[in-house]
């Protein structure tokens, strides 16, 4: 029993969880009733941190320097083009996501190109990126608000049994990177590259090109979160994506995930999320004002990276 | 071998922000000839000086290889804290506005203690200080101290305020950073921080007079900020974290290796101000205004990947 | 202890302390079990260049790092310029008027030459600053290597090598509130060129009469024969003679390093080596001789530590035909986050997928093949990597390199911190892979291991200076090579 308790306490998403849960209790007794709905509601909205946190998680995963900071625009881009697409008819969906897809993965394609061919580092090679993806993104959209396709917008929305359907799509994604992460080679490679750069290449992995494919993989998920987004949210908006660029590291951070590399928390981003997302309903219910809320999150953030901190020093 | 192209070099690491910004510039009177005038030149660069201001904050963290993510909250708080406090009790404005740069002392405090990547803590940081503001000023408003505005607003004979403004920012923290012996330790930091340790400095004070420095320099973007738009809101300036880290490569420093380039940092600021109005007066729309930003910025990186300059980073 | 010596004996000794800078009384200095020093005498005399010679983990860097304050000693007693007690930390060094240049350079390469002057003299600061600190580097510079044509002015990073050692070098002679007493100087000539190096030996002896002790470590057997009054020679963390430079030669220092005892237990006899035929690599290191390797064949790369070998097997490193042995784990070899299976098994995934998928099983049951045939110490082999000692780390990282498939093994000196009975199991499986059609190329730095080798290539300043035939294989040959 108490080998358990310490394997579970070993755990990097333990702490998140454990975090999670007692964030929703307060919030339930705070509130005296509706836990069931603060649970429906965060795995709601926490769907979408789930998703590009994930893509986050395997670039940080990389090493020391890599970063996402393209996400944001990412899930602008994506979403316009799905909805554009789609055009609000339900045989559109299919054609609309794979586009929609498509533009995920060239973004990650040219974050990639910029970071390896051109040797830009990663944090302003995204950063650049994106602005241009924004670009790309007002241009296509062209002011226009495109509607979901009933089909999809239903799905997006859909909570039979207060679990709602896109949060089955957060759980699939996940569930398929941490068995990526664990039982491919390029998932022990991502690893490997995090871990020592050089010892993998002399190890005789693919560097390079894992390296290129993670930023690829960044892209494409976060195009499902643009999509999924836009579709959840009655069609694409410009800015839609704008708190994902801070939150998507703040879970990749919290949920356990090295920020030095080489070791993926899957299931930490999980407890992350729906920990950041209680925590704000929680200090809502406790009648707290958004800036309290936001001060509160700041320093959970640097409070858990100086423990983890302390885990590496010793 | 290396000698003979140093000087070269040194000039080459400042030419290529000055070649852009000058390209920049040329192309906006070109198109639109009437802003080559005092009011043309004031009206474009007005913005330019708190977001320079900014981008220094940032160069002060990547002299020691550090990054902030908390600089635009923060300039927010300061315009917060100016259009509230500053103006109506002084004496509390500024003891905030201190107790501020302090505690940007203190994460530096905290980053070299712990040994933490400060791209977290500042990240962090963001929401704290964004909190605050929001706290002290929960909807815009607020109004700029008088003598602010006045300053701020303040002709100058023949030559536009910004433009003064913006050479001694430029000049003051070159000669602090590049001239003086203080100078050259904080730079030893980031360039090998284990020699300077065996030399008997203190990494610990380094980094946090760097992180206060930080701090000083979001202070006086945030009161230049206020000065010019006379109220203040928490988002003012959310933009600021990206485009300081921009302008800051941009004008030649690096993210490694204790590289940086005052001069070249505040050139790189201007450009990045300019470029949207040099896309407002080519005609293509608000529209493609970041993406010129984002445009410049890998044409630049890449040209000077391509000199190898940033072999070594 | 001389300090408990009668009165009378004491006066004498008093005496001879006024002369003595420094002075070391059995000291020794342990890490873990290693013990690198093991009860050291020596002393260092005013105005006296004592050279300090020895084989690559000797003991002569933790000596140095004792007089910097870097390190304390386990036990035994120092003196310095007469206070007794050890050297606290590099700020207490500098008061005492001991100087450093480190054999990794510690120039800041982002800053200028006076920049960097600057950070060793707190008391270039103010007005006026970095004239004066030009000024003290350039005319050092111009006293130690006359003709040099290095600018105050140039950033570290534009200099080439060469450069920035004179710099470093010329920068522990300048003196602005204390003077240098005691000048460490580590491998100082190892990126000079003759005539620079000979520079810095005249000047050693210039600074020597004006009374400032230098220590000058270096494998440059002729340097210290040249510049030195005494020569120090450490072998396997003990001083095993100080004697005048002037009853020495070359030879009679090489029979001191090697410990005098000549090898009984030679490994291998000549007869047992075999030459293959088929060609599998060729290879020419810095434009000098080639490097060829036959199928099946173990070559040796020999030559002192720090002289191209591991740049060399780094740039060969390919990863479809070569699978490489790391000798510095914690740069080239270990991922620290994983368990000792996982890492023995990164060298051969392909063996353990099963449709796509890493099949964990196949890979465990491997790790527990590879527990018994290397004889690693792990209870358990899902233990992190990092639970096991560094002799254990090195034989997973053996067993990474032999589980490929590889045909091709690069070896970088990977037997450091490995027991003896390991070393033989290993020698042993070296022999049957190599008997079974693997060649090997492995670097080392110690002599009995080249004697495993059938040929044997000696590096020097990354080229190759000689290349040694199955009979050719001796101690003095390769040393001959190496200086």
């Amino acid at each position: 029993m108490s080998a358990r308790l310490r394997w579970l306490v070993r755990q990097p998403w333990s702490w998140s969880f454990a975090a999670a849960i007692v964030v929703w209790l307060v919030a339930a007794v705070a509130a005296g009733q509706g836990a069931g709905g603060a649970l429906t509601a965060a795995l709601a909205f926490g769907t979408f941190y789930v998703i590009v946190g994930l893509g986050q998680m395997v670039v940080v995963t990389l090493g020391p320097g890599n970063v996402d900071l393209s996400i944001p625009s990412t899930i602008a881009l994506a979403g316009v083009i799905g909805m554009k697409v789609m055009d609000g008819s339900n045989g559109g969906i299919v054609p609309g996501i794979l586009a929609a897809l498509a533009a995920g993965a060239a973004v990650g394609l040219a974050n990639a190109g910029l970071v390896f061919l051109l040797r830009i580092p990663p944090i302003v090679a995204t950063l650049s990126a994106s602005f241009i993806v924004q670009s790309i993104a007002i241009e296509i959209g062209g002011g226009l608000l495109v509607k979901p396709p009933p089909a999809l917008a239903w799905f997006a929305t859909a909570a039979p049994l207060g679990l709602p359907l896109a949060a089955l799509v957060a759980l699939a994604l996940s569930l398929l990177v941490s068995l990526v992460l664990a039982r491919t080679i390029f998932g022990r490679t991502v690893s490997a590259i995090g871990q020592n750069r050089r010892a993998a290449r002399l190890a005789g992995l693919q560097v390079n090109l894992v390296a290129v494919a993670t930023y690829a993989l960044s892209g494409v998920l976060s195009a499902v979160c643009g999509v999924l987004l836009a579709s959840f949210s009655g069609g694409a908006s410009l800015d839609m994506g704008v708190e994902y660029l801070l939150s998507s590291i703040a879970v990749v951070v919290i949920g356990g995930t090295s920020v030095n590399g080489g070791r993926a928390s899957p299931a930490g981003v999980w407890g992350a999320a729906l920990f950041l997302f209680l925590l704000v309903s929680m200090l809502n219910t406790l009648g707290f004002g958004a800036g309290t809320r936001m001060v509160l999150t700041g320093l959970v953030i640097i409070g858990v990276i100086t423990a983890a901190g302390g885990e590496r020093a010793a | 071998m290396g000698r003979a192209v140093l000087p070269v070099r040194v000039d080459a690491r400042l030419l290529l922000p000055v070649a852009t910004f000058v390209i920049l510039l040329g192309a906006i009177f070109w198109l639109q000839p009437r802003t080559m005038s005092y009011f043309g030149l004031n009206l474009m660069l007005n913005l330019a000086v708190p977001l320079a201001l900014a981008t220094i904050a940032q160069m002060m963290f990547l002299t020691i290889n550090d990054l902030d993510l908390s600089i635009g909250s923060f300039v927010g708080l300061v315009a917060c804290i100016t259009a509230t406090w500053l103006h109506d009790r002084p004496w509390l404005g500024v003891l905030a506005l201190l107790g501020c740069i302090a505690g940007y002392a203190a994460v530096g405090a905290l980053v070299q203690w712990r040994q933490l990547p400060s791209i977290v803590v500042t990240l962090g940081l963001s929401f704290v200080w964004l909190g605050l503001a929001i706290l002290l000023l929960p909807s815009p408003g607020g109004n700029a101290p008088d003598w602010l505005a006045s300053f701020v607003g303040f002709h100058m004979p023949l030559v536009p305020l910004p433009i003064v403004a913006c050479v001694v920012i430029g000049l003051f923290t070159h000669v602090l950073m590049m001239r003086t012996s203080f100078g050259v330790v904080l730079r030893g930091m980031g360039g090998f921080s284990r020699a300077v340790e065996r030399a008997g400095w203190s990494a610990l004070r380094a980094r946090m007079t760097l992180y206060a420095l930080a701090g000083c320099f979001g202070v006086l973007s945030g009161l230049a900020l206020v000065g010019l738009t006379t109220s203040a809101d928490a988002n003012i300036a959310q933009r600021y974290t990206l485009l300081s880290v921009a302008g800051s490569i941009l004008g030649g420093c690096s993210f490694f290796g204790g590289r940086i380039a005052p001069i070249g940092t505040v050139i790189g600021a201007l450009t990045l101000a300019l470029a949207s109005s040099a896309l407002t007066f080519l005609h293509l729309g608000a529209d493609w205004q970041v993406g010129a930003q984002g445009a410049i910025l890998i044409a630049v990186l890449a040209l000077r990947a391509l000199t190898g300059r940033e072999r070594e980073a | 202890m001389p300090s408990s010596c009668v009165p009378l004996a004491t006066e004498s000794s008093h005496a001879d302390r006024a002369h003595s800078l420094v002075r070391f009384t059995e000291i020794a200095k342990s890490f873990g079990p290693v013990r690198a020093l093991d009860g050291v005498d020596l002393t260092i005399e005013a105005g006296e260049c004592l050279g300090l010679v020895g084989h690559n983990g000797a003991g002569k860097s933790t000596l140095i790092n004792l007089l910097t304050g870097a390190l304390a000693p386990t036990s035994g007693s120092m003196e310095v310029a007469g206070a007794p007690g050890s050297v606290h930390d590099p700020r207490a060094a500098r008061a005492l008027g001991i100087r450093c240049v480190f054999q990794e350079l510690s120039l800041c390469p982002n800053l200028t030459v006076a920049e960097n002057t600057r950070l060793v003299h707190p008391g270039l600061r103010g007005w006026n600053w970095s004239r004066r600190a030009a000024s003290l580097i350039e005319a050092a510079l111009d006293t130690v290597f006359p003709g040099h044509r290095i600018r105050a002015g140039a950033t570290v990073a534009s200099l080439s090598l060469t450069e920035r050692q004179m710099v470093e070098i010329a920068r522990a002679f300048t003196t602005t509130d204390i003077a240098p007493r005691l000048v460490i100087l580590d491998e100082p000539t190892s990126s000079l060129d003759a005539s620079t190096a000979s520079q810095l030996l005249a000047h050693i002896g210039r600074v020597t009469q004006r009374g400032c002790s230098v220590l000058l470590v270096t494998h440059m057997l002729h340097e210290v024969l040249e510049s030195a009054d005494r020569i120090a020679v450490m072998s396997d963390g003990r001083v095993v003679g100080c004697d005048p430079a002037g009853v020495h030669d070359r030879d009679s220092l090489v029979a001191l390093m090697s410990g005098g005892t000549h090898r009984a237990s030679v490994a291998r006899l000549a007869a047992d080596r075999r030459t293959g035929s088929s060609q599998v690599l060729r290879a020419t290191p810095k434009g000098g001789e080639p490097l060829v390797a036959n199928q099946g064949e173990v070559i040796g790369l020999g030559g002192l530590a720090g002289h191209g070998q591991t740049e060399f097997l780094v740039d060969l490193f390919s990863a479809r035909t070569m699978a490489m042995v790391a000798g510095d784990r914690k740069r080239d070899g270990v991922f620290p986050l994983w368990s000792i299976g996982e890492n023995i098994s990164v060298g051969a995934y392909r063996k353990h997928l099963r449709h796509g998928l890493l099949n964990l099983a196949s890979e465990e049951a491997s790790a527990e093949e590879w527990r018994g045939r290397m004889k690693i110490r792990a209870p358990d082999m899902g233990n992190p990597i990092l639970s096991l000692s560094g002799g254990n780390q090195q034989k997973a990282l053996f067993a990474r390199a032999l589980d490929s498939d590889a045909g091709i093994i690069l070896m970088d000196d990977p037997m450091r911190g490995v027991d003896v009975q390991t070393k033989q199991d290993v020698y042993a499986m070296i022999r049957a892979q190599a008997a079974a059609g693997r060649t090997f190329l492995w670097y080392t730095t110690e002599m009995d291991e080249l004697y495993e080798c059938d040929r044997v290539y000696v590096f020097r300043e990354g080229r190759i200076m000689a290349a040694l035939g199955p009979d050719e294989i001796t101690e003095e040959r390769v040393l001959q090579a190496s200086f």
